[in-house]
């Protein structure tokens, strides 16, 4: 019995342990040979040891790359939080009827897809005819170049990106509606102020929910690559243009693997973006473990 | 000082006085609006104004959509798009179904650790396995062809495998153990029992899976190169490459393009909107 049990369970686990053994297993054991080689998907590959990885150590565009990706993540993961935690909080305070519409109003651009993000931050932020630049010309302000000033790129990525928060904020008021009312009037009674009850009461409780998005936005973050490539990249790119600035980790990788077909140094790249989204992962969730508050369970 | 405590709602801390409150959530309603009025109002303006920030075209060119169909094929991408994304949603849903049932149902040696490697493999980026995989698929002769797209899939994906998991979990014991003293076999249970209760999960996988891969464009950018093969967002990227930034500037073609990959995504989002909040929501119960 007990054994036709464990026979039938593995029978239906049995896909998800092959696809590890193939999509996951041995490709990273692939990965990991070839990042000590200089395989270029043609020819036989020679051994090369670490050079790999100490060509990367040497290589301005890995600095470039990595510099770029850490300015962006730490730009635009506290900004979609802060963004989507207000957005959230107005959405808390409306009846359910028109909940349901402004919810759909907040969350419809998530559903674009990046591509056709990295298209409209072109349009909308263009220095010269764009609409955002256009808005602040009114309050008199001389916007920046957006699409074209490398100091500005990366602002004007995460200002774009700001739009599709809209999946953040139904966590955050799934989250919200889930803090249970009499906290906040026995806080109230006992005289907290709006902050104290938001600082003491609103964070604490859904600290959970801020704890996840921190860490899946900040891997995604590090993962950057669809609108930036789609804006500023493609087949005939040239190296060394104002598009630099948007030269985010991926990118790179991307163009080492399938454009100059460096499988083994791109193979080493990835590895090095493993680590680096471990350790930041791991950090995270030791500094988050004093703050996160979990409820009972 | 007399203050009033009303139940639920009113006692939330961030009460907003009314007036401000409702121009506060307007204005940022309206702010989330515009890039999609502005786009859908800028694909119907001639070439020259489309620029013009005017939210109602002067001149009205709704032929823009038709010489996006002249001119790429589109329609092709579409249908490429619509194939690949829905092999790609049922493929998942089905796999992680089976082998959610697998970790949800029974009590077999291993099942602990094998389930901790299906979390941990949640954390593994996909840069990691991009190249080999694909080495994988160019063995396999398939490198140029949309298969890569989505048959991976086949074999369940962890955060699928979780969600539908703790579903399963929910279910009503009773039923089952009702069902084996019928004599009903595993897989019975599954398909007569799980299957029918677990709709809504379900819908939530294959729904998420359908964004996702109709959204994907490094997995495209990666193995198509026919541009007969390629789906909306490699397509749109074309487009963009060839009338947009460094082509010949006609915005108000790659303009419709962009509608024409977004919009079904928004339909399905209408039909099935429920199910997309409750997916989100339960994404954060993940943890």
């Amino acid at each position: 019995m007990r054994r036709r049990e464990a026979i039938a369970a593995y029978g239906f686990i049995a896909p998800w342990i092959v696809g590890f053994v193939i999509f996951m297993a041995v490709p990273m054991i692939i990965s990991l040979v070839l990042s000590f080689t200089d395989y270029d998907g043609l020819r036989q590959s020679s051994f090369l040891g670490l050079d790999n990885y100490a060509t990367m150590l040497a290589d301005p565009r890995i600095r470039l790359s990595l510099l770029n990706t850490m300015i962006y993540a730490i730009m635009v993961v506290p900004a979609t939080m802060a963004v989507a935690l207000a957005l959230a909080m107005l959405l808390s305070n409306v009846g359910r009827r028109s909940a349901g519409f402004f919810r759909t109003v907040f969350y419809l651009p998530e559903i674009t897809p990046k591509v056709a993000i990295g298209v409209l931050f072109l349009l909308l932020l263009n220095g010269e005819v764009g609409v955002v630049d256009a808005a602040l010309g009114v309050f008199g302000i001389d916007g920046p170049g957006w699409t074209t000033d490398p100091a500005w790129i990366k602002p004007g990525l995460v200002l774009m990106n700001l739009w599709s928060v809209g999946g953040t904020v139904v966590i955050y008021l799934a989250a919200l509606q889930n803090v249970p009312t009499d906290l906040y009037e026995a806080a109230a009674i006992d005289g907290a102020s709006a902050w104290q009850r938001f600082r003491r009461i609103t964070l604490p409780m859904i600290s959970p929910a801020l704890f996840f998005t921190l860490i899946v936005q900040t891997i995604a973050a590090l993962q950057t690559f669809d609108e930036a490539y789609a804006a500023f990249y493609g087949p005939s790119t040239q190296t060394g243009t104002a598009t630099d600035a948007a030269l985010f980790y991926l990118i790179y990788l991307f163009q080492q693997a399938f454009q100059f077909l460096h499988l083994g140094y791109a193979s080493a790249m990835a590895w090095l973006l493993f680590v680096i989204i471990m350790v930041i992962t791991a950090v995270q969730v030791r500094v988050s473990r004093r703050l996160v508050h979990y409820e009972g369970n | 000082m007399s203050t009033t405590i009303r139940p639920g709602r009113a006692a939330r801390p961030w009460r907003f006085r009314r007036p401000g409150f409702w121009l506060l959530l307007l204005a940022a309603s309206a702010l989330f609006s515009y890039p999609y009025l502005w786009v859908v109002s800028a694909s119907l303006k001639p070439r020259s104004q489309v620029f013009d920030n005017r939210l109602f075209p002067q001149e009205w060119v709704p032929s823009n959509f038709v010489t996006v169909f002249e001119r790429t094929p589109i329609l092709s991408w579409f249908i490429n798009s619509s194939s690949v994304a829905i092999a790609a949603a049922a493929a998942v849903t089905t796999s992680s179904a089976l082998v959610a049932f697998g970790f949800a149902h029974f009590r077999f040696p291993g099942r602990k650790p094998l389930f901790g490697l299906v979390l941990a493999t949640m954390m593994l980026p996909t840069a990691v396995t991009m190249i080999p995989v694909y080495l994988i698929w160019n063995t396999a002769g398939l490198a140029t062809t949309q298969v890569p797209l989505w048959a991976a899939n086949l074999f369940g994906s962890a955060f699928y495998i979780f969600l539908l998991r703790q579903f399963f979990l929910g279910l009503p014991k009773e039923l089952f153990e009702a069902a084996r003293l019928d004599g009903a076999s595993y897989w019975t249970i599954f398909w007569r029992i799980v299957v029918p209760l677990s709709k809504p999960a379900l819908i939530v996988t294959f729904i998420f899976e359908l964004k996702a891969s109709w959204s994907d464009l490094l997995k495209p950018l990666i193995y198509l190169r026919d541009p007969a093969l390629f789906t909306l967002p490699r397509g749109l990227k074309a487009i963009s490459d060839q009338f947009g930034q460094s082509g010949e500037q006609q915005w108000e073609i790659v303009l419709a393009g962009s509608i024409i990959t977004t919009l079904p995504l928004i339909i399905v989002f209408f039909i099935a909107q429920r199910y997309f909040v409750q997916g989100i929501a339960t994404q954060a119960r993940t943890r």
